[in-house]
C-alpha cells in the first residue's frame, strides 16, 4: 500500500470519494443544493425582519422609509423570494422529517418528494402573493 | 491497510452530534408553525400604516408568536450554518472565527428583534 500520512510526510494521493463534476445533476441532488441555498438565504434575510421591527419600535418617519423600500418592485421581489426560499426549506425539512423516520428512500419515492416540493412551493407562493395583491387592487 | 482513519482513531467525537442533531429537528418543527404564522403576518400587513403595525404587534396573541420564532429560528439557522461551515471550512483557525461570527451574527438578530417586540408592546 501508499505510505499513510505520519503527521510529517505528505498524505497519500489516493482517490477519496467521487465529487460533484462527474456526477450528473439528480433531482434530489439539486434538491439538496437548493435547501442549502435556501436555508443561507433565510440566515441573511432575517435581517430584513430585525430591521423592519426595529424601524417598527422606532418611529413612524423610520417605519415609512423602511415600508416604502419594502414596497418598492426590488423590495417587493426579494419578499416574494423569501416567502418562496421559506417554504421550499419548510417543504424540504417536512422530507427530510419523513426521511427520519426511515421511510421514503425508494427512488421513485424520492423523485415524487423532490418534484412535488418544488412544484407546491412554487404554487404556494403564488397563491400567498396573489391573495395579497388582489387584496390591494392589483399591483 | 492503513488509512487515515488513525488519524482520528481514539481522538473520540466531541459528544455533541446527537444533540445538535436534536435541537436542529425539534427548532425545525416549531419554526413549520412559526414560520407559516410569519408568512401570514406579514402578508397580512402589508401596506399597512405604523400605527396599525405598531398595534398588532403589540397584540400578545402576535407578539409571542413572533417572540418564539425568532428565538426557534435563530437557533435554527445558527446550527444549520454551523453545518456549512464545519462542511466547507477546512481551515481550522478560519473556521473557529467564522463559528464565531455565526453565533455573533445569530444572536445579534435575536436581540434586535427581541428589543423591538418588546419595546413596541411595553409601549415605549
Amino acid at each position: 500500500m501508499a505510505e499513510t500520512n505520519s503527521g510529517r510526510g505528505k498524505l497519500p494521493n489516493r482517490p477519496l470519494s467521487p465529487h460533484l463534476q462527474i456526477y450528473s445533476p439528480l433531482i434530489n441532488m439539486v434538491m439538496s443544493i437548493i435547501h442549502r441555498l435556501t436555508g443561507m438565504a433565510l440566515y441573511a434575510g432575517t435581517l430584513l425582519l430585525a430591521w423592519w421591527l426595529i424601524a417598527a419600535a422606532t418611529g413612524a418617519g423610520e417605519f415609512n422609509a423602511v415600508s416604502g423600500l419594502l414596497g418598492s418592485w426590488p423590495g417587493k421581489l426579494v419578499l416574494v423570494g423569501y416567502t418562496w426560499a421559506f417554504l421550499h426549506h419548510m417543504l424540504g425539512g417536512l422530507r427530510h422529517f419523513l426521511w427520519d423516520t426511515g421511510h421514503g428512500y425508494d427512488l421513485k419515492t424520492i423523485d415524487q418528494l423532490s418534484w412535488g416540493s418544488i412544484i407546491l412551493s412554487l404554487a404556494l407562493t403564488a397563491a400567498i402573493w396573489l391573495s395579497v395583491t388582489s387584496k390591494h387592487g392589483g399591483l | 491497510m492503513r488509512t487515515p482513519l488513525k488519524i482520528s482513531r481514539g481522538l473520540g467525537s466531541a459528544k455533541d452530534g446527537t444533540g445538535h442533531f436534536w435541537k436542529q429537528r425539534l427548532t425545525g418543527v416549531a419554526n413549520v408553525v412559526l414560520g407559516l404564522f410569519l408568512v401570514w403576518l406579514i402578508a397580512s400587513l402589508v401596506g399597512a400604516d405604523h400605527a396599525t403595525v405598531k398595534k398588532t404587534l403589540a397584540n400578545p396573541a402576535m407578539a409571542l408568536p413572533l417572540l418564539a420564532l425568532i428565538v426557534s429560528g435563530t437557533v435554527h439557522m445558527r446550527l444549520g450554518m454551523q453545518t456549512i461551515i464545519e462542511d466547507y471550512v477546512h481551515n481550522e483557525g478560519a473556521k473557529i472565527v467564522l463559528l464565531m461570527l455565526n453565533t455573533f451574527f445569530a444572536s445579534a438578530v435575536a436581540l434586535a428583534c427581541v428589543f423591538a417586540i418588546l419595546k413596541i408592546t411595553f409601549g415605549a
